[in-house]
Protein backbone atom coordinates (compact mmCIF):
# COMPACT_ATOMS: atom_id res chain seq x y z
CA UNK A 1 0.00 0.00 0.00
CA UNK A 2 1.32 3.20 -1.13
CA UNK A 3 0.96 6.09 1.69
CA UNK A 4 2.25 9.49 2.91
CA UNK A 5 5.43 7.65 4.28
CA UNK A 6 6.25 6.89 0.51
CA UNK A 7 5.52 9.99 -0.79
CA UNK A 8 7.30 11.74 2.14
CA UNK A 9 10.41 10.12 1.57
CA UNK A 10 10.63 10.65 -2.10
CA UNK A 11 10.44 14.54 -1.74
CA UNK A 12 13.09 14.30 1.55
CA UNK A 13 15.22 12.30 -1.00
CA UNK A 14 14.57 15.20 -4.12
CA UNK A 15 14.89 17.77 -1.29
CA UNK A 16 18.27 16.57 0.28
CA UNK A 17 19.44 16.42 -3.44
CA UNK A 18 18.92 19.43 -4.11
CA UNK A 19 20.53 20.42 -1.09
CA UNK A 20 23.50 18.67 -2.21
CA UNK A 21 23.38 19.70 -5.91
CA UNK A 22 23.33 23.98 -4.33
CA UNK A 23 26.73 22.44 -2.66
CA UNK A 24 28.56 20.96 -5.35
CA UNK A 25 27.59 23.33 -8.02
CA UNK A 26 27.77 26.52 -6.44
CA UNK A 27 29.94 28.66 -9.18
CA UNK A 28 27.08 28.03 -11.69
CA UNK A 29 23.80 30.19 -11.08
CA UNK A 30 21.73 28.40 -13.93
CA UNK A 31 22.49 25.39 -11.94
CA UNK A 32 21.70 26.95 -8.60
CA UNK A 33 18.49 28.29 -9.87
CA UNK A 34 17.52 24.67 -11.21
CA UNK A 35 18.28 23.18 -7.36
CA UNK A 36 16.01 25.67 -6.12
CA UNK A 37 12.80 24.55 -8.34
CA UNK A 38 14.06 20.87 -7.43
CA UNK A 39 13.57 21.71 -3.57
CA UNK A 40 9.92 23.39 -4.58
CA UNK A 41 8.87 20.09 -6.66
CA UNK A 42 9.79 18.42 -3.16
CA UNK A 43 7.58 20.57 -1.02
CA UNK A 44 5.05 20.49 -3.50
CA UNK A 45 5.22 17.15 -3.58
CA UNK A 46 5.12 17.22 0.37
CA UNK A 47 1.56 19.45 0.48
CA UNK A 48 0.15 17.09 -1.95
CA UNK A 49 0.54 13.79 -0.24
CA UNK A 50 -0.65 15.49 3.05
CA UNK A 51 -3.61 16.84 0.89
CA UNK A 52 -4.66 13.53 0.04
CA UNK A 53 -3.57 12.17 3.63
CA UNK A 54 -5.92 14.46 4.97
CA UNK A 55 -8.93 14.56 2.42
CA UNK A 56 -8.46 18.40 2.57
CA UNK A 57 -7.99 20.46 -0.75
CA UNK A 58 -6.79 23.34 0.71
CA UNK A 59 -2.81 21.64 0.60
CA UNK A 60 -3.59 21.75 -3.01
CA UNK A 61 -4.18 25.41 -3.19
CA UNK A 62 -0.90 26.13 -1.59
CA UNK A 63 0.99 23.71 -4.50
CA UNK A 64 -1.24 26.22 -6.94
CA UNK A 65 0.13 29.14 -5.42
CA UNK A 66 4.22 28.00 -4.96
CA UNK A 67 3.45 27.04 -8.94
CA UNK A 68 2.81 30.77 -9.71
CA UNK A 69 5.06 31.80 -7.28
CA UNK A 70 8.12 29.85 -8.78
CA UNK A 71 6.75 30.91 -12.31
CA UNK A 72 7.44 34.62 -11.40
CA UNK A 73 10.69 33.49 -9.41
CA UNK A 74 12.09 31.45 -12.00
CA UNK A 75 11.14 34.33 -14.97
CA UNK A 76 12.62 37.32 -12.96
CA UNK A 77 15.59 35.37 -11.80
CA UNK A 78 16.65 34.35 -15.35
CA UNK A 79 16.15 38.13 -16.30
CA UNK A 80 18.38 39.25 -13.89
CA UNK A 81 20.91 36.45 -15.00
CA UNK A 82 20.56 37.69 -18.54
CA UNK A 83 21.55 41.48 -17.57
CA UNK A 84 23.98 39.83 -15.52
CA UNK A 85 25.59 38.76 -18.64
CA UNK A 86 25.37 41.48 -20.94
CA UNK A 87 26.55 43.77 -18.41
CA UNK A 88 29.87 41.06 -17.55
CA UNK A 89 29.99 38.54 -20.26
CA UNK A 90 30.21 36.02 -17.00
CA UNK A 91 27.57 34.84 -14.76
CA UNK A 92 30.29 32.90 -13.12
CA UNK A 93 29.41 33.56 -8.81
CA UNK A 94 32.86 34.19 -7.74
CA UNK A 95 33.59 37.00 -10.14
CA UNK A 96 30.57 38.62 -8.84
CA UNK A 97 32.21 40.77 -6.09
CA UNK A 98 31.07 44.04 -7.10
CA UNK A 99 29.12 44.77 -3.88
CA UNK A 100 32.02 43.24 -1.69
CA UNK A 101 31.69 45.09 2.02
CA UNK B 1 3.05 -5.95 -5.69
CA UNK B 2 0.06 -4.14 -7.46
CA UNK B 3 0.13 -2.10 -10.31
CA UNK B 4 -0.13 0.85 -8.75
CA UNK B 5 2.87 0.14 -6.34
CA UNK B 6 4.62 -0.60 -9.37
CA UNK B 7 4.17 2.70 -11.22
CA UNK B 8 4.84 4.44 -8.08
CA UNK B 9 8.48 3.10 -7.77
CA UNK B 10 9.16 3.34 -11.55
CA UNK B 11 8.30 7.14 -10.97
CA UNK B 12 10.26 7.44 -7.88
CA UNK B 13 13.65 6.01 -9.33
CA UNK B 14 13.32 8.12 -12.56
CA UNK B 15 12.44 11.14 -10.29
CA UNK B 16 15.72 10.33 -8.05
CA UNK B 17 17.70 9.57 -10.65
CA UNK B 18 16.88 12.53 -12.58
CA UNK B 19 17.76 14.56 -9.73
CA UNK B 20 20.90 13.07 -9.08
CA UNK B 21 21.95 13.96 -13.02
CA UNK B 22 20.36 17.42 -12.72
CA UNK B 23 22.93 18.05 -9.84
CA UNK B 24 26.15 15.75 -11.48
CA UNK B 25 26.04 16.66 -15.29
CA UNK B 26 28.59 19.42 -16.20
CA UNK B 27 26.75 20.75 -19.14
CA UNK B 28 23.82 23.09 -18.24
CA UNK B 29 21.82 22.39 -21.22
CA UNK B 30 21.66 18.36 -19.79
CA UNK B 31 20.71 19.72 -16.52
CA UNK B 32 17.80 21.27 -17.71
CA UNK B 33 16.82 18.18 -20.02
CA UNK B 34 17.06 16.28 -16.91
CA UNK B 35 15.28 18.75 -14.96
CA UNK B 36 12.36 18.37 -17.11
CA UNK B 37 12.65 14.43 -16.94
CA UNK B 38 12.24 14.92 -12.96
CA UNK B 39 9.19 17.30 -13.38
CA UNK B 40 7.46 14.97 -15.72
CA UNK B 41 8.26 11.79 -13.15
CA UNK B 42 6.88 14.27 -10.21
CA UNK B 43 3.96 14.75 -12.26
CA UNK B 44 3.05 11.25 -12.60
CA UNK B 45 3.89 10.62 -8.77
CA UNK B 46 0.71 13.60 -8.71
CA UNK B 47 -1.24 12.19 -10.68
CA UNK B 48 -0.99 8.51 -8.05
CA UNK B 49 -1.90 10.54 -5.56
CA UNK B 50 -4.74 11.90 -7.30
CA UNK B 51 -4.39 15.36 -8.49
CA UNK B 52 -5.03 15.32 -11.67
CA UNK B 53 -5.12 18.87 -11.82
CA UNK B 54 -1.50 20.19 -10.52
CA UNK B 55 -0.61 16.88 -12.06
CA UNK B 56 -1.07 18.60 -15.57
CA UNK B 57 -0.41 22.03 -14.61
CA UNK B 58 2.90 21.20 -13.39
CA UNK B 59 3.52 19.48 -17.47
CA UNK B 60 1.80 22.73 -18.55
CA UNK B 61 3.35 25.39 -17.00
CA UNK B 62 7.33 24.11 -15.89
CA UNK B 63 7.79 21.47 -18.67
CA UNK B 64 6.01 23.75 -21.64
CA UNK B 65 7.05 27.42 -20.25
CA UNK B 66 9.51 27.44 -17.46
CA UNK B 67 12.05 24.93 -18.51
CA UNK B 68 11.83 26.31 -21.55
CA UNK B 69 12.61 29.68 -20.54
CA UNK B 70 15.67 28.11 -19.22
CA UNK B 71 16.86 26.17 -22.03
CA UNK B 72 16.43 29.34 -23.94
CA UNK B 73 18.99 30.81 -21.19
CA UNK B 74 21.30 28.47 -20.91
CA UNK B 75 21.92 28.32 -24.96
CA UNK B 76 21.83 31.87 -25.13
CA UNK B 77 24.19 32.91 -22.76
CA UNK B 78 26.57 30.63 -23.89
CA UNK B 79 28.70 29.35 -20.86
CA UNK B 80 32.07 28.49 -20.68
CA UNK B 81 31.48 24.73 -19.69
CA UNK B 82 35.28 23.86 -19.32
CA UNK B 83 35.37 26.88 -17.07
CA UNK B 84 32.49 25.30 -15.05
CA UNK B 85 34.73 22.21 -14.70
CA UNK B 86 37.55 23.68 -13.03
CA UNK B 87 37.86 22.95 -8.69
CA UNK B 88 34.18 21.73 -9.13
CA UNK B 89 34.52 18.61 -6.91
CA UNK B 90 36.01 20.32 -3.82
CA UNK B 91 32.69 20.70 -2.05
CA UNK B 92 31.53 17.84 -3.56
CA UNK B 93 32.03 15.42 -0.61
CA UNK B 94 30.36 18.00 2.02
CA UNK B 95 27.78 18.27 -0.04
CA UNK B 96 27.57 14.27 -0.30
CA UNK B 97 27.91 14.12 3.29
CA UNK B 98 25.18 16.58 4.40
CA UNK B 99 23.19 15.13 2.01
CA UNK B 100 23.59 11.57 3.44
CA UNK B 101 23.19 12.89 7.10
CA UNK B 102 20.06 15.15 6.04
CA UNK B 103 18.30 11.94 4.49
CA UNK B 104 19.24 9.60 7.10
CA UNK B 105 17.58 11.88 9.68
CA UNK B 106 14.36 12.44 7.90
CA UNK B 107 13.98 9.15 6.32
CA UNK B 108 14.09 7.86 9.98
CA UNK B 109 12.16 10.98 11.27
CA UNK B 110 9.42 9.61 8.62
CA UNK B 111 9.20 5.98 9.17
CA UNK B 112 9.65 6.56 13.23
CA UNK B 113 5.50 5.63 12.77
CA UNK B 114 6.02 2.84 11.22
CA UNK B 115 8.15 1.45 13.78
CA UNK B 116 5.61 2.33 16.36
CA UNK B 117 2.54 1.52 14.88
CA UNK B 118 4.01 -1.60 12.31
CA UNK B 119 2.01 -0.61 9.67
CA UNK B 120 1.86 2.27 6.25
CA UNK B 121 -0.95 4.40 6.46
CA UNK B 122 -2.64 3.74 3.06
CA UNK B 123 -4.65 6.67 1.50
CA UNK B 124 -8.00 6.51 2.19
CA UNK B 125 -10.18 6.03 -0.65
CA UNK B 126 -12.05 9.32 -2.16
CA UNK B 127 -15.66 9.51 -2.15
CA UNK B 128 -17.72 8.27 -5.23
CA UNK B 129 -17.81 10.61 -8.34
CA UNK B 130 -14.83 12.73 -6.82
CA UNK B 131 -13.43 15.00 -9.24
CA UNK B 132 -9.89 16.75 -8.40
CA UNK B 133 -10.68 19.96 -10.42
CA UNK B 134 -14.09 20.51 -9.07
CA UNK B 135 -12.64 20.10 -5.46
CA UNK B 136 -10.00 22.60 -6.45
CA UNK B 137 -11.88 25.01 -8.10
CA UNK B 138 -14.76 25.04 -5.21
CA UNK B 139 -12.10 26.18 -2.56
CA UNK B 140 -10.11 28.34 -4.90
CA UNK B 141 -12.22 30.52 -5.71
CA UNK B 142 -14.22 30.76 -2.65
CA UNK B 143 -12.03 30.96 0.62
CA UNK B 144 -9.01 31.44 -1.32
CA UNK B 145 -10.29 34.25 -3.74
CA UNK B 146 -8.00 37.20 -2.58
CA UNK B 147 -4.79 34.72 -2.48
CA UNK B 148 -5.77 34.21 -6.58
CA UNK B 149 -5.78 37.35 -7.24
CA UNK B 150 -2.59 38.17 -5.43
CA UNK B 151 -0.95 35.43 -7.85
CA UNK B 152 -2.79 37.22 -10.46
CA UNK B 153 -0.95 40.11 -9.52
CA UNK B 154 2.26 38.87 -8.98
CA UNK B 155 2.06 36.81 -12.38
CA UNK B 156 1.71 40.68 -13.94
CA UNK B 157 4.85 41.70 -11.68
CA UNK B 158 6.97 39.39 -12.95
CA UNK B 159 5.55 40.10 -16.51
CA UNK B 160 6.64 44.00 -15.79
CA UNK B 161 9.50 42.93 -13.87
CA UNK B 162 11.19 40.68 -16.70
CA UNK B 163 10.62 43.05 -19.71
CA UNK B 164 12.14 46.00 -17.81
CA UNK B 165 14.91 44.30 -16.60
CA UNK B 166 15.64 43.06 -19.92
CA UNK B 167 14.38 45.82 -22.19
CA UNK B 168 17.73 48.05 -23.22
CA UNK B 169 18.44 50.90 -25.53
CA UNK B 170 21.06 50.17 -28.66
CA UNK B 171 22.44 53.15 -29.76
CA UNK B 172 22.24 54.09 -33.59
CA UNK B 173 19.34 51.91 -33.97
CA UNK B 174 16.69 53.33 -36.56
CA UNK B 175 13.48 52.85 -35.20
CA UNK B 176 9.84 54.52 -36.08
CA UNK B 177 8.37 56.90 -33.25
CA UNK B 178 5.34 55.97 -33.62
CA UNK B 179 3.67 59.02 -31.55
CA UNK B 180 5.72 61.13 -34.01
CA UNK B 181 4.32 60.06 -36.75
CA UNK B 182 0.88 60.24 -35.37
CA UNK B 183 1.44 63.83 -34.32
CA UNK B 184 2.93 65.41 -37.68
CA UNK B 185 0.40 67.91 -39.42
CA UNK B 186 0.38 68.60 -43.16
CA UNK B 187 1.41 72.27 -42.22
CA UNK B 188 4.39 71.34 -40.78
CA UNK B 189 5.92 69.50 -44.12
CA UNK B 190 4.22 70.99 -46.86
CA UNK B 191 5.10 74.84 -47.89
CA UNK B 192 2.71 75.89 -50.09
CA UNK B 193 3.72 79.00 -52.14
CA UNK B 194 1.87 81.47 -54.05
CA UNK B 195 2.95 82.08 -57.73
CA UNK B 196 2.27 83.57 -60.90
CA UNK B 197 1.47 80.68 -63.24
CA UNK B 198 4.69 80.70 -65.83
CA UNK B 199 3.70 82.05 -69.52
CA UNK B 200 4.65 79.46 -72.81
CA UNK B 201 7.07 82.52 -75.03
Amino acid sequence: MIGLQHYLTISAMLFVLAIAGIIINRKNLILLLMCIELMLLAVNTNFIAFSRHLGDETGQVFVFFILTVAAAEAAIGLAILVVLFRNRRSIAVQELDTLKG
Amino acid sequence: MSFEKFLFYVFAAFLVLAAVMVITRKNPVHSALFLVLAFFNSAGLWMLAEAEFLAIALVLVYVGAVMVLFLFVVMMLDVDVEAAKRGLTRYAPLGIGLALVMAIELINVIWLRKAVEDDVVGFAATPEGYNNTKALGSVLYTEHVYAFEIAAVILLLAIIAAITLTMRKRPGLKVQNIAKQVAVRAKDRIRVVKMDAEKKQ
